[in-house]
């Protein structure tokens, strides 16, 4: 059963790099026909899907750099300090995150960079909650104390014995935000804060598309279908992740 | 004990309720350069930019514009649309009703569906239709909602013609925004049901309450669905905060004018007072939302009231 699962895992992983890899080579003798300007559908399906992940990995390493830094700083330190940046985490907690996200955008103004920027100041969160949640667990443990001990500092002691302990759960945190990062960067571009025109993102493809419903519904349809195929495929690799690195913790606990 | 410690939930929320209106106060000042020229042009008549500077409080020095803002926060003046000029509670006040009964619809939707499927899922774990119900659980999850509903749209309205397009005044035209809505709310909650179903089954009391003979069906159904509520209602609290934000996405779409649609139009338009006051009413029911489920996590849980 486990095999099948996995099989089956790696067979829809497996087709969003497929996916990729048409798009990379036969755009020009397999196209999707064209949009109401006469674009070539499938190299703006590339073109979104390559904003998409790119966005995305952006996003994570800087919301989850900065996420982990604050995350460790707050639980090392503790005492105001951690009470400030907590509270600092609990207030971007208290919106809706995508709707955070839509304001920030709006405010900040159209573009790619104000785009990650208010994807950034939403997604660190997650990260620094959960780092922060690792390290206290970690923090007393005899194998820190004995390099405390030994006069070790501060920051070596966080990049040298705590990352590396925390790094398996932050890994799954890290798959299951990219998912829902590339699903808000489409959501802005959809309602029109995020890129804009005439830049291809799979947001602003689906919202010129359902404009157009009626004509072409084709042109809503595959945006849509790669975004959601996209989205599965990180799903999935977080659920693996998850299953996996569970596992392998609870071995080396026994 | 129960009452001090809602107590105490209570004030931890205030601080953060303050923290929410000056992210909220801020976001006017995230407006790169100078708002009334984002607004007016940079063309508009001196006298009509400082009628607008003065409207929107900006002559004055921050921690008076601030101090402004608190104030009027307290005592229901949350500032006037500059489109119209009418007060932004008010609009508001007029939208609420509309996404009330959405997001009612939908999260009443995600509980037929999630906690059957969670329970069927749990009872068959590990075959087939555990997996068949998890498989929808991931698809619910992924698919987004600003596709899912012109899919549904393209489908039900213009393929088959069986429901209106948009709009809320024809019959029926609740039914696609209350799927959009509810898809991921429905595959959040059925796997959180089944997980903790499980979880409640695997315990020590259903083990003992097996070994002295209490027949399967009634474990079941009388001792594990009460642990296994717990943590399906707290999470169906949360999520009745978080709709509101999906509501956002859901409402443009479905031109349902609702909370969501007003927030949207109010940023096309840079309606920024409106905008401040949709997000910032937001957020407060998406904060009373989550005091809730942690006060019924209190209540229905015990041993939460030790952490």
């Amino acid at each position: 059963m486990l095999v099948l699962v996995s099989a089956w895992l790696m067979h829809v992983d497996g087709h969003a790099v497929d996916l990729d890899a048409i798009f990379a080579g036969i755009s020009a003798a397999h196209p999707l026909g064209t949009d109401a300007l006469g674009r070539d559908l499938l190299a703006r399906l590339a073109e979104g899907l390559q904003l998409s992940l790119t966005v995305g990995i952006v996003v994570i390493s800087i919301g989850g750099a900065i996420g982990i830094s604050i995350g460790i700083v707050a639980a090392w330190i503790g005492g105001w300090v951690d009470s400030l940046l907590m509270r600092v985490a609990d207030i971007v907690l208290s919106f809706p995150g995508i709707l955070l996200a839509i304001a920030l955008a709006a405010m900040l103004g159209p573009g790619v960079e104000n785009l990650i920027l208010a994807l950034v100041a939403v997604g660190w969160v997650g990260f620094s909650r959960l780092a922060r949640a690792q390290v206290l667990a970690l923090k007393h443990a005899p194998f820190v104390e004995a390099s405390l001990a030994s006069g070790s500092t501060a920051p070596y002691i966080a990049v040298k014995h705590l990352l590396p302990n925390i790094a398996a759960p932050l890994l799954v945190e890290a798959s299951f935000g990219l998912a829902a990062v590339i699903i808000g960067e489409a959501g802005l571009s959809f309602l029109g804060v995020g890129v804009q025109p005439p830049n291809a993102s799979l947001g602003t493809m689906i919202r010129e598309g359902t404009s157009l419903m009626l004509v072409e519904p084709l042109l809503v349809i595959w945006p849509g279908l790669v975004l959601f195929m996209l989205v599965m495929a990180v799903n999935l690799l977080g659920d693996r992740l998850r299953d996996r690195l569970d596992v392998k913790a609870m071995d080396t606990h026994v | 004990m129960l009452g001090r410690l809602c107590t105490i939930r209570i004030l931890q929320a205030i601080p953060t309720l303050l923290g929410v209106a000056t992210l909220v106060f801020f976001l006017l000042h995230l407006v790169p350069g100078d708002p009334v020229d984002a607004l007016l042009g940079e063309t508009a008549m001196p006298a009509d930019r400082e009628a607008m500077r003065v409207a929107l409080n900006l002559h004055l020095p921050l921690y008076q514009q601030y101090g402004h803002f608190l104030s009027g926060l307290f005592s229901g003046d949350w500032g006037n649309s500059i489109i119209d000029g009418r007060g932004v509670l008010d609009l508001i006040g007029e939208r609420l009703p509309a996404t009330a009964k959405l997001a009612g619809a939908s999260l009443i939707l995600a509980l037929v569906i999630a906690l059957p499927l969670g329970y069927w899922a749990a009872r068959h774990a590990g075959s087939a239709r555990d997996f068949g119900a998890m498989g929808f659980s991931l698809l619910g999850v992924s698919i987004p909602n600003f596709w899912l509903g012109p899919m549904l749209m393209l489908l039900f309205s213009v393929t088959l013609g069986w429901l209106p397009v948009s709009g809320m005044d024809a019959p029926g035209s609740m039914i696609l925004p209350a799927i959009t809505l509810g898809t991921a709310l429905a595959a959040i909650l059925s796997r959180m049901a089944r997980s903790s179903w499980l979880e409640a089954m695997s315990s020590d009391a259903m083990r003992t309450a097996r070994a002295s003979g209490v027949s399967e069906q009634t474990i079941w159904w009388r001792h594990a669905a009460r642990m296994a509520a717990v943590p399906v209602v707290t999470m169906f609290a949360l999520q009745l905060g978080a709709v509101l934000g999906g509501a956002v996405i859901t409402e443009t779409v479905f031109d349902w004018p609702g909370l969501g649609l007003l927030t949207i139009e109010a940023i096309q338009s840079r309606n920024y007072p409106l905008v401040q006051g949709c997000v910032l009413i937001i957020a407060l029911f998406y904060v009373l939302a989550n005091l809730m489920a942690d006060l019924l996590g209190l209540w229905l849980d015990p041993r939460q009231r030790n952490g």
